[in-house]
């Protein structure tokens, strides 16, 4: 019988189990996935500006572009105070890129579509904003939760809720990423099985029409994996904005 | 009744949500395609707020199909 449930792909299996004094810390197909895309990073980083050349051969000229996307991007939300964070946006950006697209391939896994897994990294990038924000302002930082111009009597109830929302941008961070993960391959196994399930049965000609649907989900999902990681990493910056240069 | 047949139920009243997802999508690509209809050049500027509305927007859909999906399988 074919597995046919639409929630069992995201099952995260040992593949080498290790167990460090009760911790069970072993090699999962996740983690073989998030070694797979950071040796992929580095690997097609490097042998496209390996030649260095002035005027840049294809691959180079490719890779460069997505460097100058995101330097572009870093330079016009954060201004020129954010240019040293350009590093950490660039390998948040290309680590959620590179996942999602590894996971579209047949039988790979989206290591994306756990929440624990997007919750660490908008837990690191609420924690990162946070530090930055204090090291360059001090304990002014908490002018943030003040927005100019409000009357002095809202206070007690604006500043509380703008704290809410400044903690809850982890939550939305980790939900969206995750949610559109999910939901992606979910459908995508929902229509494939009623490929399987029409074809086994007398209706087989009408097969064919579940099949054009997934043919169309699957592009529609390439193009929901590459905005996510785009909205990611714009939110990283727009949050990162909010730090440096107060409101 | 029935457990799971008010889980689907259920999961079919947690799509109620699609409704004002559906209509926010529309007034945003409605805008979108009005401000580039009404100023060409600026289509470089804006497409890129109008992805971020999108998936901002596509987000709440996703929410209720993650709603969805922790009545009916868990």
């Amino acid at each position: 019988m074919i597995e046919l449930h639409p929630l069992h792909q995201f099952t995260v299996r040992p593949l080498i189990p290790i167990t460090v004094g009760g911790w069970d810390i072993s090699f999962t197909n996740s983690a073989l996935f998030m070694v797979l895309t950071t040796l992929l990073i580095i690997v097609v980083g490097l042998v496209s500006v390996r030649s260095r050349a002035l005027v840049p051969t294809r691959l180079q000229a490719a890779t460069e572009l997505l460097y100058e996307f995101i330097a572009d991007m870093v330079k016009t939300n954060i201004g020129n105070k954010g240019r040293e964070y350009t590093p950490y946006i660039f390998s948040l950006f290309l680590f959620i890129l590179f996942g999602n697209c590894l996971g579209m391939i047949p039988y790979g896994f989206t290591f994306t579509s756990h929440l624990i897994v997007t919750f660490a990294l908008a837990g690191i990038v609420l924690t990162v904003v946070t530090i930055i924000g204090f090291k360059r302002h001090g304990l002014h930082f908490f002018r943030l939760f003040y927005p100019k111009g409000a009357p002095i009597y809202i206070t007690p109830l604006l500043i509380p809720v703008e704290i809410l929302s400044y903690l809850s941008r982890v939550v939305s961070l980790s939900v969206r990423l995750f949610a559109n993960m999910t939901a992606g391959h979910a459908m995508l196994k929902i229509f494939s099985s009623f490929v399987v399930i029409l074809a086994g049965s007398f209706l087989l000609p009408l097969a064919i029409l579940p099949f054009f649907i997934s043919v169309a989900v699957t592009g529609f999902e390439f193009l929901v994996a590459l905005l996510q990681a785009y909205v990611f990493t714009i939110l990283t910056c727009i949050y990162l904005n909010d730090a440096i240069n107060l409101h | 009744m029935d457990m799971a047949a008010a889980k689907m139920i259920g999961a079919g009243l947690a799509m109620f949500a699609l409704l004002g997802v559906g209509i926010g999508l529309g007034n945003i690509f409605s805008s979108l395609i009005s401000s580039i209809a009404r100023n060409p050049s600026a289509k470089n500027d804006i497409f890129p707020i109008g992805m971020i509305g999108f998936a901002l927007t596509e987000s709440i859909a996703l929410l209720a199909f993650v709603v969805a999906m922790i009545i009916l399988f868990k």
